[in-house]
């Protein structure tokens, strides 16, 4: 949350309709996006109780689990979800590969994307990544060889959630909730239906009415994984029931239809936020995050076709703390980047005085000062003239949105008037080439928020990890208890 | 307490009996202390539920059925064999040296005891424990008091468990699973408040220093329904707790300020009169009531265009303005701020011009 986005939700309250915190969309939205709506059993450790899945929203798949207390149908329900994931995975390398780097390393052109309700959606996919991954396929307790393959993959979803900028898996409530502002609290923004209430309600119907109504559970089933308890009493027990006396094809199709009921409400809703986002232009580094996503796919794809293990189950120390590092670093890069590619963004670091927006009001384009080597080099200076409150110091380095790889340093800072030398990006004769210096009168911005570089260095492999890093991880080896996990 | 306080909570009340509190609702009290409106309903044992359906705006707090089933079969099976399994795990968290378990059971067998019955043995167990008179291991649900506003309120932990060396830990089960050492956050504070609140009705009765404040959780491991064993330090709730409780204690200043004869009876007003009754009180709305008090819905309606409705950060960022058309106002220079409000007005203004310089 920041100063612009509170200032937002007070407009939509006034307004009432939400208000945009951004003009273009921060996250790569496939043409064939994987949507899952998943619902859990309440009182069990994250037991399937139903979902919808697909990628044509005319025709999705709907799964359930008639008992979800029983073993054996919740793998049942684990090997159905893995034949239409795995086939969608599997869909992404037939798209194409593309080299890169130096070395002529290969990736894949395509990368599979998930989309779930909301973040505890996402968590969903985790945990059932951990409880099938570990799974054997041989043996007592045997399962589907697709299932510990679906472990693998939803584990691989889960843990690419968490990198800031990743699109592989993304929950609506998230990505809505980055783009536009409502008038109610974050709290309720968890609600997806009372969510798109606000930013799209339905013709002839008042945001704040559809946001209430989105809160009646019999209206608009909850988006899951937890379900109504009041369904749960009333509907879901009794059909349950009529299963454990042994009355399956009445079971089946009563369930069948009361889950139905729950998840299509939601399903619509997947799909109109879907359309939502993809009404607002991608920013221009959303290809390069996409890219890392298509990168990691296709390192994780290759592992696993070599038959690699399942993930671990946690961390070891060094690990953590390197991926904390990491990942601090990445939601540092992706909300400079976002920035830059979003004047609306941009416009919380001018509120706290990191970058400002003004008038190009003096230049000195031919400007030459001693280098530290005694050579005269052309250092040309601007002023710009601002109302925003800038909280800058001289000597700061700045970067512009409009001009990316130039730069500019400040030289001094009087009232609204902020002076700039320019460092680079001047063409190599000794004046400026022409366009490479602002010229009078024209409107830039400039922030000292950027990242380090606008592609995110190559990691060294795993296997090249130094040793004061803890030095390559050991791979890890599944032991029969993880095989043997009961899962109750 | 001023002698008339009973009387006018009493009054407020109205012909219903008082509300029983359990540990889930006395550990809800701290959930919005600075509410005044809360502390009154509270203290005069008004069935907030009854009273938020009354007046049209229903809490949504149900259970499911499946929850309530697993919870209960979960905790029967973690005591069954003699306490076998738990001995098991507190010997590991608690360094427990007993080897062999004795164990009294408290519950209500018979299904007749009254509750001051139930609570008078469970105070002498407790008691023959500390002293050392009883070599006990396990008090399975001792029914325990706790003076909530000049109420007496019954507890029921699952098992208070007694260290040899004098101390005692409140055990509390619970069916979420610990997934590879990690439950989710907002359910392991629940159960710390839970259990903040049995810790403290045993320390009232056998001292603070009888009673650890480290509580024992027992929850599912991973997705099985083995059991698996966390202590966690309860003593931030403690003290939240133990300041709510002192502040509902202290009830009569906030009831002197009610006119004389508020009554909320159900049985005798029409709903208008409850919500005028209701709007006397002072509120404290937040976002997170919606989770941890039946009022909130209504407090949400009443509420509707404060900035605190949008949430804490949200109203600090509007400069702690508290009108969203006064925010807005003072934005846009539609209004002249007055001296306290100059520095929010100033940073709503930069606010509100940059947000007009990129908005379409
Ligand atoms: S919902 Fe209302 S009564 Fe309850 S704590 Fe919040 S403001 Fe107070």
């Amino acid at each position: 949350m920041s100063a612009i986005s509170s200032y937002a939700r007070a407009l939509a309250v006034d307004g009432g309709r939400a208000y945009p915190i951004a003009t273009r969309r921060h996250l790569h939205l496939s043409d064939h996006p994987l949507a899952f709506v998943p619902l859990t059993m309440a009182g069990e450790a994250n037991a399937p109780l139903a979902a919808m899945i697909g990628t044509d929203r005319d025709n999705p798949t709907m799964l359930f689990v008639p008992q979800p207390r029983n073993r054996t149908l919740r793998f049942a329900f684990a090997d159905q979800l893995a034949t239409i994931v795995l086939k969608y995975i599997e869909d992404c390398p037939r798209q194409g590969v593309e080299t890169y780097g130096k070395e002529g390393k290969v990736r894949y052109l395509d990368a599979p994307q998930m989309l779930v309700p909301n973040p505890a959606g996402a968590a969903f996919v985790r945990l059932f990544g951990r409880s099938t991954r570990f799974r054997r396929t041989t043996g007592e307790y045997a399962v589907s060889p697709q299932v510990p393959l679906l472990g693998r993959w939803l584990t691989w979803f889960g843990e690419r959630s968490e990198h800031p900028g990743s699109s592989a898996l993304v929950a609506m409530t998230s990505a809505l909730g980055r783009h536009w502002a409502t008038g109610q609290s974050a709290m309720e923004d968890a609600n997806l239906a009372a969510l798109l209430a606000w930013i799209d309600p339905p013709a002839g119907v008042a945001a704040t009415d559809a946001a209430r109504e989105a809160e009646d559970p019999t209206i608009w089933p909850p988006a899951g994984p937890s379900t109504d308890p009041t369904f749960d009493n009333e509907i879901l027990a009794p059909a349950i029931r009529l299963y454990d006396e042994g009355k399956h094809e009445r079971a089946l199709a009563v369930l069948e239809r009361d889950l139905r009921s729950q998840l299509e409400p939601t399903w619509r809703l997947m799909w109109q936020a879907i359309d939502l986002l993809r009404t607002l232009p991608p920013g221009d580094t959303v290809p390069v995050r996409w890219t890392n996503d298509r990168t990691d796919f296709t390192g994780y794809h290759t592992y696993v076709s070599g038959g690699g293990f399942p993930q671990a189950r946690r961390d070891g120390a060094v690990a953590a703390a390197r991926r904390l590092q990491r990942l601090e670093r990445e939601q540092n890069e992706y909300d400079a980047t976002c920035a830059l590619d979003d004047p609306l963004v941009m416009a919380s670091f001018r509120v706290t005085g990191e970058a400002f927006a003004g008038t190009v009001v003096e230049v000195e384009a031919d400007r030459k000062i001693l280098s530290d080597k005694g050579r005269r080099v052309l250092r040309p200076r601007v002023v710009v003239r601002t109302g925003d409150p800038v909280q800058l110091l001289a000597a700061t380095k700045l970067r512009s949105p409009s001009r990316p790889k130039q730069d500019v340093t400040i030289l001094s800072i009087n009232g609204d008037r902020v002076g700039l030398q320019i460092e680079n990006g001047m063409g190599r004769a000794g004046t400026a080439a022409p366009g490479t210096v602002p010229t009078l009168g024209e409107e830039l911005t400039y922030t000292s928020v950027f990242p380090e570089s606008m592609r995110s260095p190559e990691l060294p492999a795993p296997e090249d990890t130094p040793w004061t890093h803890g030095g390559p991880p050991k791979p890890y080896t599944p032991t029969d208890d993880d095989a043997r996990e009961v899962w109750e | 307490m001023p002698d008339d306080t009973p009387h006018r909570l009493h009054q407020l009340r109205g012909s219903a009996p008082a509300k029983r509190h359990n540990a889930r609702t006395v550990a809800a009290l701290t959930g919005n202390p600075g509410c005044a409106r809360r502390a009154v309903l509270d203290a005069a044992g008004v069935d907030k539920d009854a009273l938020a359906k009354q007046i049209g705006f229903p809490a949504k707090f149900g259970q499911s059925q499946f929850a309530i089933t697993r919870g209960n079969s979960f905790e029967a099976q973690v005591k069954a064999n003699g306490y076998a399994e738990l001995l098991r795990l507190l010997r590991e968290v608690l360094g427990l040296e007993i080897e062999e378990v004795g164990s009294t059971d408290l519950n209500d067998v018979g299904g007749n005891a009254s509750q001051e019955v139930r609570h008078t043995r469970a105070r002498q167990a407790l008691k023959a424990a500390v002293e050392g008179r009883e070599p006990l291991t396990f008090l399975d649900h001792p029914l325990l008091s706790l003076d909530v506003g000049g109420n007496i309120v019954y507890l029921e932990p699952d098992l208070v468990a007694f260290h040899h060396d004098g101390v005692l830990h409140v055990v509390e089960i619970k069916s979420f699973a610990i997934i590879d050492d990690q439950a989710g956050g907002s359910k392991v504070a629940a159960a710390a408040r839970q259990s903040a609140v049995y810790v403290l009705a045993l320390r009232r009765l056998l001292g603070d220093d009888k009673v650890s404040h480290d509580v024992v959780l027992v929850c599912p491991k991973d997705f099985s329904n083995q059991p698996t064993a966390v202590k966690i330090d309860v003593r931030k709730q403690l003290i939240t707790l133990d300041h709510q409780l002192t502040r509902l204690a202290r009830i009569d200043n906030l009831v002197e300020q009610l006119p004389n004869g508020l009554s909320l009876d159900l049985a005798t007003h029409t709903p208008d009169e409850l919500v005028s009754a209701l709007s006397i009180m002072e509120a404290r709305y937040a976002p997170s009531c919606l989770n941890s008090c039946e009022m909130a819905y209504f407090c949400r309606h009443e509420a509707a265009g404060c900035t605190s409705a949008l949430g804490t950060t949200v109203r600090e960022e509007l400069g702690g303005v508290e009108y969203v058309t006064r925010a807005l106002d003072l934005a846009q220079g539609k209004a002249v701020a007055s001296v306290e409000e100059e520095e929010a007005a100033a940073m709503l203004r930069i606010t509100a011009q940059i947000y007009g310089s990129v908005a379409a």
